[in-house]
């Protein structure tokens, strides 16, 4: 169990603003951590990591990493943590990045022979893609054996495929060591796919947690298809309005009415909703 | 001219090196947790403390031999204080050639160091504490072998600096031949006594010296670039 309550004065972005979280999390768990940037997930993080100071208290398990009397430093935290620019020790090997963190050889080879490195421990960490240094970060970061591992928007920098890839070797892991986990993230899928429970900061505070069906679906009532996207254009075509509205990758047509086109402005969220309708997948 | 080759004293550029490679080692001890320091903290007596250490790139090297000739002399506490002590008279003497050195080059070797730790990946600093490492271990392990051409030009840039002062060396150690009388001072007084030819024999050593050096710091910082590409 980790039990954090903190607080912190933040420069950020938008202005001054304070953050206070309080947040229990269990073993084993998958938390994702969400919500808009400058809303301090990263300095949640950081905090957890030992690299910032914050007031308040952290509990993992039998031990204080932070109280009144001071914070355990973050070489004494047993944490792993993956950036999302990797950071990788550029001088060392794949193998050799993850064996200064801990000598174990069997680790090491069981690790990468999960993320399917195997045959590149011996590379560089330049000489591989963004996909491979996320893998060997990721590896690196389990060599500690940690307590809890945290992650910053690991795959932000990523193409969609290498994600789903990436998002299933996270899976794996986690499986395998059952690590409790906190991780930043935007994407939804992303989100369901992996965590068993999210947290959306807001401002420095908890805005929503539950589990992610709860909080990602953005169906009401008797909506059986809704989808959240941006107005790109309204255009008179005959007697009808045409929208264009981008969602996700994609951009749909959808037919309004002239009432609704006078209350729509270029540029504004929009939710594309329906009911009553038996679609395909083909 | 064979002659004059012959005749030509070498012990000036032997003392010019001993010199330098002395100043060159004494520094990177002493730079190294300072520009360390100086890159990692955010103290409000940062830009206080690199304003001294980039003093000797503006001060005229008389003024800087003018005061550290004092402050070795017995004039000075720090000059009695060592006299009395240890028995040694650091002006006038190898010795405080060298102590003259570290000073004169110090924003030669901090000022490398200080910007190849800048430039280092923070991430990739942190990843070593949150690993378990010291602040030690990721100076040598993980933010040194990184910073490689940082490193070369720091060492060879306070050696060539030290080999090419005049002025520090002049004040603070004079021109006793076999003690202090380095390259820089031997070839200002052949001029002097209008001994061109030697002059310009010492001259051109030095020229062809310090060029080889720097093309070789380039030469190998321009290799170590296409190699690891600039780190991110």
């Amino acid at each position: 169990m980790i039990k954090i309550h903190i607080e912190k004065k933040l420069n950020g972005a938008n202005g001054e603003m304070d953050l206070l979280v309080d947040l229990e999390i269990h073993e084993g768990e998958f938390l994702a951590l969400s919500g808009k940037s400058g809303s301090g997930k990263t300095t949640l993080l950081r905090i957890l990591a030992g690299l910032e100071s914050a007031k308040g208290s952290i509990v993992v398990g039998n031990e204080k990493w932070l109280n009144a009397k001071g914070s355990l430093p973050p070489q004494k935290r047993k944490i792993g943590y993956v950036f999302q620019d990797y950071a990788l020790f550029p001088n060392m090997t794949v193998e050799e990045n993850l064996l200064f963190v801990n000598a174990d050889k069997a680790l090491a080879e069981q690790l990468l022979k999960i993320t399917e490195l195997s045959n590149m421990k011996k590379r560089l960490p330049n000489t591989l893609s963004g996909g491979q240094q996320q893998r060997v970060s990721l590896c690196r970061a389990m060599m500690n054996e940690p307590k809890l591992l945290l992650m910053d928007e690991p795959l932000s920098a990523l193409d969609p495929e290498m994600r789903t890839t990436l998002q299933n070797e996270i899976l794996r892991l986690h499986k395998e060591f059952g690590t409790t986990t906190i991780m930043v993230s935007h994407d939804p899928s992303e989100i369901y796919r992996l965590a068993s429970r999210v947290v959306v900061l807001e401002n420095g505070r908890i805005a929503n947690d539950g589990n992610p069906k709860e909080i990602l679906l953005k169906t009401q009532g008797s909506q059986k298809f809704s989808f959240e996207g941006e107005l790109l254009n309204i255009s008179k075509v005959d007697v009808i309005y045409v929208a264009i509205v981008s969602i996700g990758q994609q951009l749909v047509e959808v037919v309004v009415s002239s009432e609704e086109a006078k209350n729509l402005t270029i540029g504004q969220k929009v939710m594309v909703s329906t009911k009553a309708f038996a679609p395909m997948i083909v | 001219m064979i002659e004059t080759l012959k005749a030509l004293e070498f012990t000036p550029f032997i003392l010019s090196f001993k010199l330098a490679l002395l100043t060159t080692i004494i520094l990177f001890v002493i730079a190294l947790p300072l520009s360390w320091y100086l890159s990692q903290t955010r103290s409000k007596m940062k830009p206080v403390l690199e304003a001294i250490t980039a003093l000797p790139i503006v001060l005229p090297p008389s003024v800087l031999g003018f005061y550290i000739l004092w402050a070795l002399s017995q004039n000075s506490p720090l000059g009695a204080f060592l006299e009395e002590t240890f028995g040694v008279q650091l002006a006038f003497s190898f010795a405080g050639l060298v102590v003259a050195s570290c000073f004169y080059s110090l924003p030669f070797m901090v000022q490398p160091l200080q910007g190849g730790f800048e430039s280092l990946n923070r991430h990739m600093l942190e990843a070593s504490y949150i690993s378990g490492k010291s602040k030690v271990t990721t100076l040598f392990k993980v933010a040194l072998p990184n910073m490689k051409p940082a490193l070369l030009t720091a060492l060879i840039i306070t050696f060539a600096h030290t080999v090419g002062e005049f002025g520090v060396v002049l004040m603070v150690g004079g021109s006793i031949p076999g003690e202090t009388k380095v390259a820089s001072v031997a070839i200002y007084e052949m001029v002097e006594i209008m001994d061109y030819t030697s002059a310009h024999i010492y001259s051109l050593i030095m020229l062809i010296i310090s060029f080889t050096v720097l093309l070789s710091v380039y030469l190998f910082n321009h290799r170590q670039n296409r190699k690891f590409g600039s780190f991110v």
